[in-house]
């Protein structure tokens, strides 16, 4: 009985109960059911514990009602909730407006979580479960992930609703700014990996120092940049707080969501998670060693189960950002972008780059290699930010 | 073969609905399609490199320009009833397109190319690609690089003086 | 430096975080239907018709439907019908009592006037906030049945108001049996007085 292989046999045992010619088919049939099974519950109990979580960052109890039906006694400290909240999104009347565009109308949601799924396929989530094994693996995932705007422009313009397309304006405007400090936060990774592949990049980060301390790109000076970078770019892309502008609900209602209703706004939340999951999932890949252990001795735990704590991880700190920080405004959130991270980013390129032409400096020369790429994150990001708060922070203000 | 009629089928009609439609966005979303079959055709041909960076490319970026270009112009779908504005404008969209597709096809017949089997993993990996551009065709690259940038710069000036 | 900021408020978010687990006095939430609100005694939520005796609060009401709260209310949400017959109250003086008295929830503001102007004591304001009905006319319309609640109840919910109410009224009944003892006094020294005079007369 290996646990870390145990998946792959349980898969296989299940397909060789088919007859040959359809083996292929169940193989890639079960590997879709159980992403979507995982990930799927995985969604569900992503909304509960933001819930809860955010009520305990504010010094609330959340929800703790949801029992089980015919058990009233059960609370079950409410974590059955998203059942709850799945059949009230699905009995729920489906709305659409007289004057909206039908066909987008209903096309949004359907694409949006399509293409919102997609990104999982090439995810390492552990040792040997990988979905699909792409050569061009990174390349596909965002490829994937950049039509989810189109999704939204579609859901924004088929409402027929002055809120809607102002908030598809919103979000594309703010799609289009993050998509590049994402994906050149990414390419340093892939210039020192010298590979597309995700499955390769987080082998790549195998090995550990004295068996304690991971040789993960995050604990580089270039990585943990880069690292920075794509946290706040997933927050951009994933539409979330603090940089939830298209959703604004003091501005513009509930943004692209205002026309629906049901099933639908459910669709869309999916998505939303989902989207944001993956990316997430893959910053784990990329930055956090994937599925590797941070110890040696730890190597125990099965991989797939490291790379799960990581992404639960990662989400947990989303969770915690979007109760700590307020939403920016639109040109704020665009100046962030184009004046603050792409400059770091391509700086951090640069800084990439002389760690890939560095990998062979010994001795006191490491101290140097690792200076210099400190230096290199550093002394501009100092220089950016003075520069950009100067005349900005603090602020005072004048009451009547 | 049946795949590639279905993609081929797809980009024609997605191509020629985004012509004959007289609502702008629909137009716009339809030529995305198109542009989605394309890289589902790369995709067939087995250059997987190339058909992920056509769908980052254009459907994740380009199509964004396009729509907020729409958005910015027009208020999607136009009442206005359908007539040349004259026949001599007609011709010469024909004649331009004619001879383009002449060009296409021309250059295609000319080329010596076999039956063509799609194969599962890619002839040519990426990174004998990215060394390929960043060897021998490093120049062209360069020349792409460059145009663009001037295109930028050419928007960025003429946006300004809109202004000032 | 730029975005120490963030890291500050990350930091009072997380100290929210672990102090809501061990430091009860964060948590301001009461789970109210589990746990009943403890309401401060001045809390004012719809009138009530204070009763004197739990086992007969329609034989005991302080109510003599004199008909002024009614006439006071603002949004004139009382109906008053006065009964036929009289009936003894607390004091044994012969009284008129509520043959109907309504107040319909749904237009009463809770502004207090009533009490202000009841000269018996008779009509306070309660403590109920949770009101609900499943018709919307006649379950918010409160009868005198359900309006009646019993002196002890008052004393529960204000029990400075309701002892200070109490000593007044009993001040007011010792006073008024003072009154009606010396009033039988004289009547029976009148009594005595004029029995000779009629004595005579009367004598068979």
């Amino acid at each position: 009985m290996n646990l870390e292989t145990l998946p792959l046999q349980l898969r296989n045992a299940i397909v060789d109960l088919f007859p040959p010619a359809l083996q292929w088919f169940v193989h890639h049939l079960l590997t879709i059911t159980v992403i979507l099974t995982v990930f799927g519950l995985f969604f569900a109990f992503t909304t509960i514990a933001e819930r809860k979580l955010l009520a305990r960052l504010q010094n609330r109890l959340g929800p703790n009602r949801a029992g089980l039906p015919w058990f009233p006694k059960l609370k079950l400290w409410g974590i059955t909730q998203p059942f709850a909240d799945a059949i009230k999104a699905i009995t729920k009347e489906d709305i659409v407006p007289a004057a909206a565009d039908k066909v987008l109308h209903f096309l949004a949601p359907v694409l949006i979580v399509a293409f919102s799924l997609l990104g999982f396929a090439v995810l390492p989530f552990g040792r040997n479960l990988i979905p699909v094994e792409l050569d061009a693996a990174l390349l596909y995932f965002f490829a994937a992930g950049a039509a989810t705007e189109l999704a939204i422009f579609m859901a924004g313009w088929g409402s027929r609703n002055k809120y809607s397309l102002l908030a598809a304006m919103r979000a594309l405007a703010q799609l289009i700014s993050y998509e590049l400090p994402l994906i050149l936060s990414v390419v340093p990774v892939v210039m020192v990996c010298g590979t597309l592949s995700t499955k390769a990049i987080a082998a790549a980060q195998g090995g550990w120092t004295f068996g304690l301390l991971p040789h993960w790109h995050v604990f580089t000076p270039w990585g943990f940049a880069a690292f920075i970078i794509f946290l706040i770019a997933t927050l951009a892309e994933s539409n979330r707080s603090p940089f939830d502008l298209p959703e604004a609900e003091s501005e513009l209602i509930a943004g692209h969501l205002t026309e629906y209703s049901g099933f639908k706004y459910a669709l869309f939340f999916m998505a939303e998670y989902f989207g944001l999951t993956a990316l997430s999932g893959l910053g784990v890949t990329l930055f956090l060693g994937g599925w590797q252990a941070p110890c040696e001795f730890l190597q125990f735990i099965p991989s797939y189960l490291w790379f799960m704590i990581k992404l639960v991880g990662m989400i947990v700190f989303f969770i915690w950002v979007r109760g700590t920080l307020l939403r920016l405004r639109i040109d704020q959130l665009t100046r962030l972008s184009w004046k603050f991270l792409v400059p770091l980013a391509l700086l951090n390129l640069g800084n990439g780059a002389f760690w890939a032409l560095t990998p062979d400096w010994t001795g006191p020369l490491v101290l140097a290699r690792w200076a210099i790429s400190a230096a290199i994150v550093v002394v501009p990001f100092v220089l950016l930010g003075r520069r950009l708060t100067a005349g900005q922070a603090p602020r005072s203000y004048r009451y009547a | 073969m049946i795949a590639l009629l279905l993609i081929a089928l797809l980009i024609l009609g997605a191509a020629s609905a985004a012509i004959l439609s007289r609502n702008l966005i629909h137009s716009a979303l339809l030529l995305v399609g198109a542009w989605a079959g394309i890289a589902a055709f790369y995709l067939w041909a087995g250059a997987e490199f190339v058909a992920f960076a056509q769908a980052l490319v254009y459907v994740g970026a380009v199509s964004m320009v396009v729509l907020f270009a729409v958005l910015l112009t027009r208020q999607g779908a136009t009442r206005a009833p359908v007539e040349y504005d004259s026949v001599k404008r007609a011709v010469f969209a024909f004649i331009v397109a004619g001879g383009v597709a002449g060009v296409l096809v021309g250059a295609i017949m000319g080329s010596p190319l076999q039956g063509h089997i799609a194969s599962p993993t890619p002839a040519v990996s990426v990174k004998q690609l990215g060394l390929l551009l960043m060897g021998s065709y490093a120049p062209a690259l360069l020349i792409v690089g460059v145009l663009l940038t001037v295109a930028l710069l050419g928007a960025i000036v003429i946006a300004a003086e809109e202004k000032g | 430096m730029l975005g120490s900021g963030i890291l500050k408020g990350l930091a009072v978010t997380a100290k929210n975080f672990v102090g809501s687990y061990h430091n009860p006095a964060r948590m301001v939430t009461q789970e109210y239907p589990d746990v009943q609100p403890q309401l401060p005694a001045n809390y004012r939520n719809f009138p009530f018709l204070v009763t004197e005796n739990a086992t007969d609060p329609m034989g005991t009401m302080r109510c003599v439907a004199c008909q002024i709260c009614e006439k006071e209310c603002p949004p004139q949400c009382i109906y008053i019908e006065k009964s036929k017959d009289k009936k003894p109250d607390a004091n044994g003086k012969l009284q008129l009592y509520p043959a109907v008295f309504d107040i319909d929830t749904a237009v009463c503001m809770s502004c207090q006037l009533c009490v202000e102007v009841c000269p018996f004591d008779a009509i306070k304001m309660d403590h109920v906030f949770a009101i609900a009905a499943t018709n919307r006319f006649s379950g918010l319309l409160l009868n005198r049945e359900e309006l009646a609640k019993p002196n002890t109840y008052f004393h529960e919910i204000r029990p400075d108001e309701a002892a200070e109410v109490d000593g007044r009224l009993a001040a007011e009944r010792a006073a008024a049996e003072e009154k009606a003892k010396a009033a039988a006094a004289a009547k029976a020294t009148a009594a005595t007085a004029t029995k000779p005079a009629t004595g005579g007369a009367a004598a068979p």
